[in-house]
């Protein structure tokens, strides 16, 4: 109980981190990054500010602050619950469980966790948001050719959620003005 | 653990209670007749924008993302109006509403209200239809829904979360308000809130609840330029 902080520590020391953070001052604190050898993940720990531009080739976690612009265009990002994000965001998968304020462009999907936020205009094929989520912004799903009118049949909201299946009472009168 | 964390948790559970999944689940799935046509409405646009005043749902989204290819703006008015009521500043809240909308003047093909009128005494609900009317394109259509029930038969003052299942059926999730509904708006009333929209379509439901398409007149065809005359 009173050692929880040893879980963010290290566990592998990286020789050279996969992360590169240009421009902008330094962060003020030493880079407490992770590298999980075996999923390849680099974890930027919540004691660490980075002002400037963020590039990797690497799929990454950040749990500290950003502000300025991350690139992982062929890469997951995730946003953990204790990540603030202050930034312009690009990235193949951007799965939010923390703050993000800034405009975000993916090319696969873009995923808001029940309890994250984004505040700012999202730009992906697939967005997912959670119920309890926060967003305020704009949407833009670029539409698959051929796509039209299939959308529900393929993925039916209801079904996700829980809704009941029964078929409704019809309830509707009659249209009184046109 | 501490009563006073039971205490707080069971508050916790109670506030928590029309969000939950178990909640999500039962909650009505209605009918409606106006979504199609609303869609139909800017189905055939080359991407069209919409907006969206209720709270943001995510199958929504995916829905007017994927079925209609739009653009989406989610602009959530009831936490607005709740931070108003909490703040005891209800009387700020017409002129709030003058510079809520950061849109450019006729940038939006549609727009979904859903009921949030209701909860809108008539200084607010005429500075907000007056934004939507700037906003929404010619030939642009809004959708609203208004409710025909006493609003004081109410026990607890909920909003609703309508969320799209299919073009024909909602499902209506209540979740707690700051305040209730206000006075129902008689036919003539939200004919004259609009103003210059037309009403397009109009269905009274028998769930006391009016959906209500509007239509922007299309701007008038700028008149022909006069032959010049060979000389």
């Amino acid at each position: 109980m009173w050692k929880r902080d040893e879980a963010v520590k290290p566990t592998v020391a990286p020789p050279t981190p996969a992360v590169q953070s240009q421009g902008g001052p330094a962060p003020s604190p030493q880079p407490e990054t992770r590298h999980q050898t075996g999923r390849d993940v680099v974890n930027i720990g919540k004691s660490v500010v980075i002002k400037g531009e963020l590039n990797g080739s690497e799929d990454l976690t950040i749990e500290g602050q950003v502000e300025g612009k991350i690139e992982l265009k062929d890469h997951v990002l995730t946003i953990g619950p204790n990540g603030k994000i202050k930034a312009q965001v690009f990235a193949k998968a951007l799965i939010v469980l923390g703050e993000v304020n800034g405009n975000v462009t993916a090319t696969e999907k873009v995923e808001i966790r029940d309890g994250g936020s984004v505040d700012g205009d999202i730009i992906s094929p697939r967005v997912a948001i959670a119920e309890g989520a926060h967003f305020r912004g704009s949407v833009d799903m670029q539409r698959k050719p051929g796509q039209q009118g299939q959308g529900m049949q393929q993925q039916r909201p209801g079904a996700q959620s829980g809704v009941p299946q029964q078929q409704p009472t019809p309830q509707v009168a009659q249209p009184l003005a046109r | 653990m501490a009563l006073s964390d039971l205490f707080a948790r069971r508050r916790k559970d109670d506030d928590g209670a029309d969000d939950n999944g178990a909640a999500a689940a039962d909650s009505p799935v209605q009918p409606t007749r106006a979504l199609a046509r609303f869609l139909a409405g800017i189905g055939n646009r080359q991407r069209p924008v919409l907006l969206d005043l209720g709270p943001v749902v995510g199958s929504n989204v995916t829905f007017f993302g994927e079925e209609v290819g739009c653009k989406i703006l989610v602009e959530d008015l009831s936490k607005d109006i709740d931070r108003h009521v909490h703040q005891s500043k209800l009387e700020d809240l017409p002129a709030f509403l003058d510079k809520r909308f950061p849109q450019e003047a006729e940038s939006i093909d549609g727009i979904l209200c859903w009921d949030i009128f209701d909860y809108l005494e008539r200084a607010p609900a005429e500075r907000l239809a007056r934004q939507l009317t700037r906003v929404l394109r010619p030939d642009g259509v809004l959708l609203a829904f208004f409710s025909t029930a006493d609003p004081r038969s109410e026990t607890r003052p909920t909003y609703t979360r309508h969320v799209v299942v299919d073009r024909a059926h909602l499902q209506c999730r209540p979740y707690k308000a700051a305040r209730a509904k206000q006075r129902p708006l008689l036919n003539r009333d939200i004919q004259r809130l609009f103003e210059p929209l037309r009403i397009s379509e109009n269905y009274l439901l028998k769930t006391n609840l009016r959906e209500v398409l509007f239509r922007k007149p299309a701007a008038p065809a700028a008149p022909a330029e006069a032959p010049q005359a060979d000389r």
